[in-house]
């Protein structure tokens, strides 16, 4: 026979409770966790709105000024606020869980966290100040 | 500080509650007493029929998981004066069915943790004659942290994963696999692999991290999940890549 979970052969009358569907407001670290979770939206709406000013960049200097006419409404500047914010916060989960999925060995012993975590962050200030250079340095 | 300190104990009789309930009991509240100490007071002096899980009183069983205060605990290292003034709820491990007041049914773990196959597999045996596999303590210190799991479940009742989807594997059994597969003298890494790289293995986790706080034995089941994705992984590039190749 097939198992099925939850299935007792010789079964004592069990109570199961059903987890709540708002598990998640039970505790701050259940809370990140969805947060951080969530804030892979935020990361897609920034890759979408990427791939869009690249659209409106191909359809000429009048569409693109149109696409930053847009950007400027409120609406807009503070969605991308709280974007930002998100990714940050999406990033900085991502490069501090790092080291729990890399176990690198180095002279016989486990690599220190902080060797994995600090090049991922000098990584991503290089790449931020580059990219910084380029957009604010014209 | 006070001399007595109120445990909420969840009650449940199968045959005759429709659901646990909470009953209290006023205990001594001595410093060197943990909540088992106190359930065992109870079930001494106070109440006989009060059934719980418990039998080395120092961490090494696994079998005294609770929640305490809301909580996965193993009772024995849970101290009533730090929970004082109280009142210190006690209640079963969560997501798993209660068999009678604080006692949780354990066979669906039971079931997971033998599929895993948490056990050396060697293509071949060799002789005894030619004596034990050998390991350096090198060797050993790579899975070392990983054997130290004493099965006590309260990873599993920090899981929300398990807690809504009752096929996962679940932290405890994944880790002991990854145990396996990371010893030296084990060669069933394959055999693992399918079970291990599947939607209710260690794909079903989405890494809430919780399952590594909550360990007494500081295990990081957490952990030996994320590796054993990237092993996974990388296996499968390896597979699509080769597909000739034997696993």
């Amino acid at each position: 026979m097939k198992p099925v979970a939850g299935y007792v052969p010789y079964p004592p009358r069990a109570f199961r409770t059903r987890v709540s569907t708002y598990w998640w407001l039970t505790s701050w670290p259940y809370l990140r966790f969805i947060l951080r979770e969530f804030s892979s939206v935020f990361v897609a709406w920034f890759v979408v709105l990427t791939l869009w000013q690249i659209a409106s960049l191909i359809r000429g200097p009048a569409a693109y000024a149109g696409f930053l006419e847009w950007l400027r409404s409120p609406f807009l500047v503070a969605l991308n606020a709280v974007s930002f914010l998100f990714v940050v916060f999406h990033a900085v989960t991502w490069f501090n869980l790092a080291p729990k999925a890399m176990a690198i060995r180095m002279g016989g012993k486990r690599a220190p966290a902080l060797l994995i975590t600090a090049p991922n962050y000098v990584a991503w200030l290089a790449v931020s100040a580059a990219l910084a250079w380029i957009v604010l340095g014209e | 500080m006070a001399d007595q300190i109120a445990l909420e104990v969840t009650r449940y009789h199968p045959e005759r509650d429709r659901e646990p309930g909470l009953q209290t009991y006023e205990v001594p509240l001595r410093p060197e007493w943990v909540v088992l100490d106190a359930l065992n007071y109870v079930k001494d002096k106070v109440d006989g029929s009060l059934s719980f899980r418990w039998s080395c009183r120092m961490g090494i069983c696994g079998s005294c998981g609770m929640m305490v205060n809301g909580e996965p605990k193993l009772t024995c290292a849970a101290f009533l004066s730090d929970y004082a003034p109280g009142p210190i709820r006690v209640e079963p491990l969560k997501h798993f069915a209660v068999i009678r007041d604080l006692i949780v049914d354990i066979t669906d773990f039971l079931h997971k943790l033998s599929k895993a196959k948490p056990w050396l597999i060697r293509k071949e045996e060799k002789p005894l004659a030619e004596g034990e596999y050998l390991q350096t303590p090198e060797q050993l210190d790579t899975f070392k942290q990983f054997s130290m799991c004493i099965n006590c479940l309260l990873c599993y009742a920090a899981c929300p994963v398990y807690g809504m989807d009752p096929l996962f594997s679940g932290p405890a059994a994944i880790a002991l696999a990854q145990r396996y597969n990371m010893d030296s003298r084990d060669q069933g890494s394959g055999e693992r692999l399918d079970i291990l790289s599947h939607s209710d293995g260690i794909w079903g986790c989405t890494f809430v991290g919780e399952c590594t706080k909550v360990c007494p034995k500081n295990v990081d089941p957490a952990g030996a999940i994320q590796q054993y994705k990237l092993t996974a992984a990388k296996e499968w590039v390896k597979s699509l890549l080769l597909p000739w190749g034997a696993k």
